[in-house]
């Protein structure tokens, strides 16, 4: 755990070098993706295979409980399970079957693995098929793994939708092209974007995830996607091994992230520049008015990111080109250099970046430069709080609408108010 | 396998994460994927601990499967050493490392590490939370224990006691300790050691310089208690002090171990609740229906205080961890009740449902189903949530615990008065049942619909008329569910299959208190 990896030179002369870390990892497993999955897609139950750990993970991990029922549950295996995976099979079907009875609304099972069950190679993409033609044509068994020994967090979205690309309807090579936003979004930032969109005239759209599996869009040689999240790397291959164009851009952070990525897609669908700057103008002043309020807060105050959602780039980005705050280190968990590759053109020169993670060296740094903000995941905040270290919890980054230009100074408020409430205390 | 949405209980490994951080100088080293460290996030937000609890995982991914996994082990273990110089180390495995049989127990002899280490072995697939701590407790005191330490002369000191069982992430155990060492001390008791709960290695080396112990919490303190019974011969006060009657129970079985005289603070020292509960005011607490859930320990507690200290009538009583069924089962029997033993919260929600209680007391499971239902609840148990770890003193033990049991258990409910001012005036645009408790707050309002639709009922039940319907409307929504059920159950075993206005005062006479 000591052997690092030496500081590598990449490709890039535009960034200092990235420096890897291998060692303990103070973040979440893929399974905690369930958490905003199952209410993004609502005919959707999500099953994950497991241990009582990973259903411990998940009623812990939102920090609080959503108590409606939700729609994910474990397969919690026990002793007998291990004895023999024939048994470890029969007993899924009956579970299956269990939970079928009693949710008759699910319209699509996700058989999601976990650790354990990688560990001891239960199949589950046999099981969903053995399941799917047994629940056929009521329910669509599809499988994919959130273990912790091969996803980090937000990879647990990622290994869900690219799940979902094999069963997207083909679109034939004539059709009318389409759009299609790649990435679970809050129900209010998509229609925000929908709106753009048809607002610049391009009017066939369609996201991945829509709000119920059975509405996926259609995809084929005139498809065009943009991610809206920068941890889509299997997704993205995926849409692309059916066809699919990818647009590449800056994530839709802030103005100028935003204004890129909706230039990305107005250039495809030949939008021209006059009619896109005159669309965009209104949105781009109400968010730069809405920053100017965040950005006195701000400037000039240094800020460390964990490694955590893989957001981290284009947030840094945001951060430091549209709030003026310095960079002290950027931690990611993977860095997609080829997805990433706008947004690691557009960091200030000579950024600190690093991959993976030794959480008790990189704490280390943290406090050698004692940042006035560090993001990092909730195991970390309240002690480095008691160090004196205001933080930001990761998560909320990724459960809150932060996408586009109406969500630009919210975004920017995330950062702002642990700042705020620091030079307001007086105990 | 077993379906499950929600758990009482985490894995075995967090149990001795419990254990390791409510000790000092101690340090878990846990084999372990990427993603157990969500386990922290139980200690820092929760319990809000200002400091990471101290655990390592070894975090291996799945290319490192095939690979070296016991490399990861042993390096972490050598980083522990060098970066957190703890006093001792216990080692263990998550769920996932225990499939890999890396044999953490072996590979950290062959180390010969220059500080005590314990490897624990907790069957991730068998056993859970609460046996977890226990067992990480008792290998902790069975490692580090100082067997020729003995209690000295009693001639010259006053007598000595450990209190065993509190940990981090307990319900109230920090308040507890407090409150229950000042009344040991009030007794002229001291304290040797409190374990886990802020006890170093050298407090666990002098357990046996006691006089006898106490099981504050039996869930995580029983097994060490039993082993340091059998090797040092000291007796276990087992008596959990939760209620007046308990708490006395408790101050004459350590009196009596003690050799001091318990009289003198039986006197003085009761809790208010004894006055309160008797005051005219708390009459309408009579017979008030109660569903209890928990812990063993605490669910057998809190029956015998509504019951016995607040006059309630208990209507379900049950604990999700097996290993104290057979108490909760003995307690369920003295109320003529079945135990609800389960760990399914779904199989808890269908209970409470069928009970209609007007109060449960649970934990942060049963505050939900309660939420659900409209029906006013207490949490007298973990598993809790960040709002269970209050900032004031609140402890659930002792005399102090009772009064603060009282408020908390009778402060959602419907007070005394103003129950009967929303029955005589039903019709009041603002004073209605509907808006709730006045103390309480919007939110707290009565559940729409619920319990008052009549024709919901099942087809295979009596069919109610509109008029008994409408006077059922009129009963006011805290006893209504009752009124509802005893009405029907009166119906079926009467054999009338249509619901008159009739039935329903039958009814009433029927099953009057």
């Amino acid at each position: 755990m000591n052997a690092i990896a030496p500081l590598e030179a990449t490709a890039s002369a535009a960034f200092a070098p990235v420096l890897k870390e291998r060692g303990q990892r103070e973040v979440f497993c893929g399974l905690t993706g369930i958490i905003w999955l199952h209410r993004k897609m609502q005919d959707a139950f999500f099953l994950v295979v497991g241990s009582r750990t990973c259903a411990h993970l998940l009623q812990s991990a939102a920090g609080v409980m959503i108590f409606a029922e939700p729609r994910f549950a474990t397969a919690i295996m026990e002793e007998r399970d291990l004895a023999g995976l024939a048994d470890a099979n029969v007993e899924l079907d009956r579970i299956v079957d269990q939970l079928l009875a009693r949710r008759p609304e699910i319209k699509s099972l996700f058989l999601v693995g976990s650790c354990p069950s990688e560990v001891i190679k239960l199949d589950l993409s046999k099981a969903a098929q053995r399941l799917g033609a047994k629940h056929a044509p009521h329910v669509r068994i599809l499988n994919y793994s959130g273990s912790g020994i091969e996803t980090t967090f937000t990879e647990g979205e990622d290994a869900c939708l690219a799940s979902l690309v094999p069963i997207m309807p083909e679109q034939p090579e004539g059709a009318e092209a389409n759009l299609i936003i790649v990435g679970s979004l809050p129900d209010i930032v998509e229609d925000q974007f929908r709106r753009l969109f048809a607002e610049l005239g391009i009017f066939n759209v369609a996201s991945l995830p829509e709000r119920a599996v059975a509405d996926l869009p259609g995809i084929g040689p005139n498809t065009y996607f943009l991610l809206a999240q920068p941890f889509l790397g299997d997704t993205g291959r995926a849409l692309e091994g059916r066809g699919a164009t990818r647009l590449d851009a800056l994530f839709p952070f802030g103005v100028e992230g935003t204004t890129n990525w909706l230039h990305a897609a107005a250039t495809a669908f030949g939008v021209e520049d006059t009619h896109f700057d005159t669309v965009l103008h209104p949105y781009q002043d109400r968010a730069t008015t809405a920053l100017a309020h965040h950005r006195e807060r701000l400037a000039g105050r240094s800020i460390f990111f964990m490694p955590d959602s893989q957001l981290e780039v284009p947030l840094a980005r945001f951060l430091a080109n549209e709030l003026g705050m310095r960079l002290i280190e950027v931690g990611t968990p993977y860095l997609h250099r080829q997805h990433l590759a706008q947004e690691l053109a557009a960091l200030p020169a000579g950024v600190m970046l690093s991959e993976g993670q030794d959480v008790d060296r990189q704490l280390d740094r943290v406090r050698a430069a004692r940042p006035d903000l560090t993001v990092c995941g909730l195991g970390l905040a309240n002690p480095l709080e008691a160090e004196g270290l205001s933080t930001k919890w990761a998560i909320e980054l990724v459960f809150s609408p932060i996408h586009g230009f109406d969500q630009a100074g919210d975004l920017a408020e995330l950062f702002a108010r642990p700042l705020r409430r620091r030079d307001v205390l007086r105990v | 396998m077993q379906l499950s949405v929600w758990t009482y209980e985490g894995p075995p490994h967090v149990g001795a994460m419990r254990v390791a951080t409510a000790m000092e100088g101690v340090h878990y080293l846990l084999h372990a994927p990427q993603g157990d460290t969500y386990a922290d996030l139980l200690f820092t937000m929760i319990e809000r601990r200002d400091k990471r609890p101290p655990v390592t995982y070894t975090t291996f991914q799945a290319r490192d499967l095939g690979k070296d996994t016991s490399q990861l082990f042993q390096t972490a273990a050598q980083d522990i050493i060098e970066r957190f110089k703890p006093d001792a180390m216990i080692v263990g495995a998550s769920c996932t490392a225990e499939l890999i049989q890396d044999d953490p127990a072996g590979l950290i002899e062959k180390m010969g590490l220059p500080i005590p280490v314990i490897p624990l072995e907790l069957p991730s697939y068998q056993r859970k939370e609460h046996w977890g701590a226990a067992e990480t407790f008792y290998q902790i005191v069975r490692h580090l224990v100082d067997k020729e330490r003995r209690p000295s002369d009693r001639a010259n000191r006053r007598p000595l006691v450990n209190l065993l069982g509190p940990t981090a992430l307990g319900f109230r155990h920090r308040d507890d300790i407090i409150e229950i060492t000042s009344l040991l001390n009030k007794l002229g008791i001291d304290i040797n050691v409190v374990a886990p709960l802020g006890a170093n290695v050298a407090d666990i080396a002098k357990l046996g310089e006691a006089d006898f112990n106490i099981v504050l919490y039996p869930e995580t303190g029983d097994l060490a208690a039993d082993y340091l019974a059998r090797e040092f011969r000291q007796p276990t006060v087992r008596t959990v002090p939760i209620g007046v009657g308990a708490t006395q129970d408790f101050i004459r079985e350590v009196a009596n171990l003690a050799k001091v005289d318990p009289e003198p603070m039986l006197r003085e020292g009761l809790s208010r609740l004894s006055w309160w509960s008797r005051s005219i005011d708390s009459n309408y607490l009579t017979g008030k229906r109660v569903f209890i859930f928990g812990d063993g320990t605490h669910a057998v507690a809190a029956a015998r205080i509504a019951s016995e200290e607040l006059g309630f009538k208990v209507v379900g009583l049950g604990c999700y961890n097996r290993e104290y069924a057979r108490e909760v089962r003995a307690a369920a029997k003295m109320h003529g009740l079945e135990a609800l033993i389960t760990d399914d919260h779904l199989a808890v929600e269908q209970a409470i449902q069928d009970a209609q209680p007007e109060l449960v007391l649970g934990t942060q499971m049963e505050r939900h189903i309660a939420k659900r239902f409209s029906i006013p609840c207490t949490v007298i148990s973990s598993p809790v949530h960040v709002q269970d770890f209050p900032a004031r003193f609140s402890p659930q033990m002792g005399f102090e615990g009772a009064n603060v049991i009282f408020d908390s258990w009778v402060h959602p409910l419907v007070m005394g008065l103003e129950e009967h001012l929303l029955t005589m005036f039903r019709d009041d645009f603002e004073f209605h049942d509907g808006a709730g408790a006045s103390h309480l707050g919007p939110g707290h309002s009565a559940p729409q619909d619920q319990a008052a639709q009549p024709e919901a009922a099942n087809d295979a039940e009596a069919v109610w008329s509109d008029e008994a319907s409408r006077e059922l409307r009129k009963i006011p929504f805290f006893v209504r569910g009752k009124a509802r059920r005893n009405t029907e159950l009166f119906a079926a075993e009467n054999g009338v299959s249509m619901i008159e206005l009739a039935t329903l005062y039958e009814a009433k006479a029927h099953y009057a208190r």
